[in-house]
């Protein structure tokens, strides 16, 4: 499937390197109009730098992001006008916020640097109410030490709402809050994308998350995408290994656990073949020997940004039979 | 079974600040026998890690301890300083989050697992640094990773020595505070494995605190789950994740979903409101305005944990006695 009409947001072949670590190493992924995307992987597989390379943070070292089917501005004036558009949401919110800038000041900011046209408390409160701040002019003296860590977040959501985005790309956004709040949290994403038609790439390590708010997901390992498709596909009936493996080891999960040995490994030094090779459950409790030799010496082709698709020898083997 | 290993009758810790007393735990029950694993659940501000450093007294000064907590039978708050340093990595020894910050950067990690056992006067440099390899190869470390740095180690690596240097002194309880919370799942797994094995072949007590309702029961026997300085449920893991009584425990545990249960399906459940201030705590039931089950008599009876059924108390007046 090529660029669908709807496609929002594209990463095209995007690979980023920092010197010899390969971190995004060839990925597609197509963001649609009104879509929720998890983006799941271990520390280090290259996650947040693929999302800051969609928000043009990052130049791509080969391949390219495209928005509404046009490539990414390079100029600071055409990058800032794209920033309208995507909007960045950070795990810690008492990171995000300035602590001497009232609730008001934190949400009109954004409307400066862009100069936004209309009346500034009008857009402020109603980014706030969006937000689920409510009344929003309760809000508007506050600084960030007199709220919650929920209500902060929630402050620089309203910011990033302020600007009427089509697309947050949210990292690890309710990873620094209370389990109690983070239901809450998610379900405001959830309902921005029903009310406004907001698309979302949501970058985590948590399934659940995954489960509880996104249309697909995309499992990325060492800087490539594994397997993605719609959450019920991936998350019930996972096809590559290492999506079983990870969802083999919730705490909730059923059967038996898959621990897998070591940790991700080096960027730099990426092995040949299927990346996932030397962690591999499958080809350790022994594949056929044809098998066994594709995984430790041909490399997988690239996995579609927009369709199904999983990055495994031994389910190629196995689908084709 | 004689002696439990720790017991909590009335515990409560208070804090003193410019603004007059915060109670942080008000009134804890609790006993944990040897070999025995005992999850303490709940959310930032509601005590339970200033309870479990209230075991070894590693609370600011500002904190004053009330009650009693006995350790081997021995009530710590009237321990002495000396008593005290005794007792502490050598009867109960805590893993404390966030290994990158516990550890000492610039020095090397074998020497940090060797200095309680050197404090505690066990043995020659050899029996120690025979100790050492000993105790990094019980974690799953060769134990030549004595030698390394902090850095030179991944963070699921820091966390095996900072379980290490908890075992190097073969305690009989280990407290365990959020010791997988910034893993990736993979780790957290690897670390959970570790610490249920080590439980096991070791027959040590275990209180392990998380937020995670789900870490918790896949660890450990029982479950505390508290809220606003107090135990609110109190049972065998499986049936208080499985089968909550209590509201705020339903609310925890639906928190995090279980991957394919439709009902949790873009449908992502929380509570309205945050936790309480503990230094302006609501009347009554503390919980109660954001309970999703309150009922008028709610905001003005402050409801104790009491028995629900066999093996499971709770403190909501929603539940009758048995």
């Amino acid at each position: 499937m090529t660029q669908g009409e709807s496609t929002l947001l594209r990463a095209d072949d995007v690979s980023v390197r920092f010197g010899a670590a390969r971190a995004v190493d060839g990925v597609e992924l197509d963001i649609r109009a009104g879509e929720i995307i998890a983006l799941v992987g271990e520390s280090g597989c290259g996650k947040t730098t693929l999302a800051r390379t969609l928000l043009g943070l990052q130049q791509p070292t080969s391949g390219r992001v495209l928005y509404e089917g046009k490539p990414l501005p390079t100029g600071t004036r055409g990058l800032r006008e794209y920033r309208r558009h995507a909007q960045l949401i950070l795990q810690d919110p008492t990171g995000a916020l300035n602590p001497r800038h009232s609730v008001y000041e934190a949400v009109a900011e954004g409307l400066r640097i862009h100069r936004v046209p209309g009346d500034e408390r009008e857009l402020v409160a109603s980014a706030l109410s969006r937000a689920g701040l409510r009344p929003p002019e309760r809000f508007f003296g506050l600084v960030p030490h007199e709220l919650s860590g929920g209500q902060r977040q929630r402050v620089v959501i309203a910011g990033a709402l302020a600007l009427d985005p089509s697309v947050l790309i949210a990292d690890e956004p309710v990873a620094s809050l209370d389990a109690s709040v983070r239901g809450e949290i998610l379900a405001l994403l959830l309902r921005l994308r029903d009310d406004l038609g907001l698309a979302a790439l949501v970058v985590t390590h948590d399934l659940g998350l995954a489960w509880n708010i996104a249309d697909r997901v995309a499992v990325m390992y060492l800087g490539r995408i594994v397997e993605s498709g719609p959450v019920e596909q991936v998350l019930t009936a996972p096809s590559h290994p290492y999506t079983k493996a990870l969802l083999s080891v919730l705490p909730e999960s059923e059967g038996p656990a898959t621990v897998l040995a070591g940790e991700t490994p080096d960027p730099s030094r990426v092995p040949t073949g299927c990346r996932f090779h030397p962690r591999c459950p499958l080809l350790a409790a022994g594949l056929p020997d044809s098998v066994a030799d594709r995984c430790r010496t041909v490399d997988l082709p690239i996995v579609d940004g927009a369709s199904p698709g999983v990055a495994c020898h031994a389910v190629e083997v196995a689908t084709a039979r | 079974m004689g002696e439990p290993l720790l017991e909590l009758r009335s515990a409560t810790v208070d804090y003193r600040t410019a603004n007059g007393l915060v109670p942080a735990v008000r009134g804890v029950d609790l006993r944990i026998d040897a070999g025995q694993t005992l999850g303490l659940a709940g959310e930032s501000g509601c005590g339970k890690s200033t309870l479990a450093m209230a075991v070894l007294r590693l609370l600011p000064r500002n904190a004053a301890i009330g009650g009693e907590i006995l350790l081997g039978g021995e009530n710590v708050t009237d321990m002495s300083w000396g008593r005290l340093r005794a007792v502490r990595w050598a009867e109960a020894s805590v893993v404390f989050q966030g290994a990158m910050h516990a550890l000492n950067p610039v020095r090397r990690v074998g020497d940090q697992i060797a200095e309680p056992i050197r404090l505690h006067g066990k043995g020659s440099v050899e029996r120690v640094d025979h100790r050492v390899g000993e105790l990094l190869e019980q974690v799953g470390l060769p134990a030549r990773r004595a030698r390394a740095y902090p850095h030179e180690l991944s963070g699921g690596q820091r966390q095996r020595v900072m379980i290490a240097m908890a075992l190097a002194c073969s305690p009989g309880l280990i407290i365990a505070d959020e010791p997988t919370t910034a893993l990736d799942v993979m780790v957290q797994a690897q670390v959970l494995t570790l610490l249920s094995r080590l439980v096991d072949e070791l027959d040590i007590g275990l209180l392990m605190i998380s937020h995670d309702l789900s870490v918790l029961a896949s660890t450990c026997q029982r479950l505390a789950v508290m809220y606003a300085g107090r135990i609110v449920e109190q049972g065998k893991a499986v049936d208080v994740l499985r089968e909550p009584r209590h509201p705020y425990t339903k609310a925890l545990a639906a928190a995090f979903p279980t991957i394919g249960d439709a009902s949790s399906r873009l449908s992502p459940r929380g509570l309205a409101g945050d936790p309480p201030d503990p230094s302006d705590l609501p009347g009554g039931c503390p919980f109660h305005p954001r309970c999703p089950s309150v009922l008028p008599e709610c905001s003005g009876t402050d409801v104790l944990l009491r028995p629900v059924s066999e093996d499971r108390t709770s403190a909501c007046l929603l539940e009758v006695e048995p």
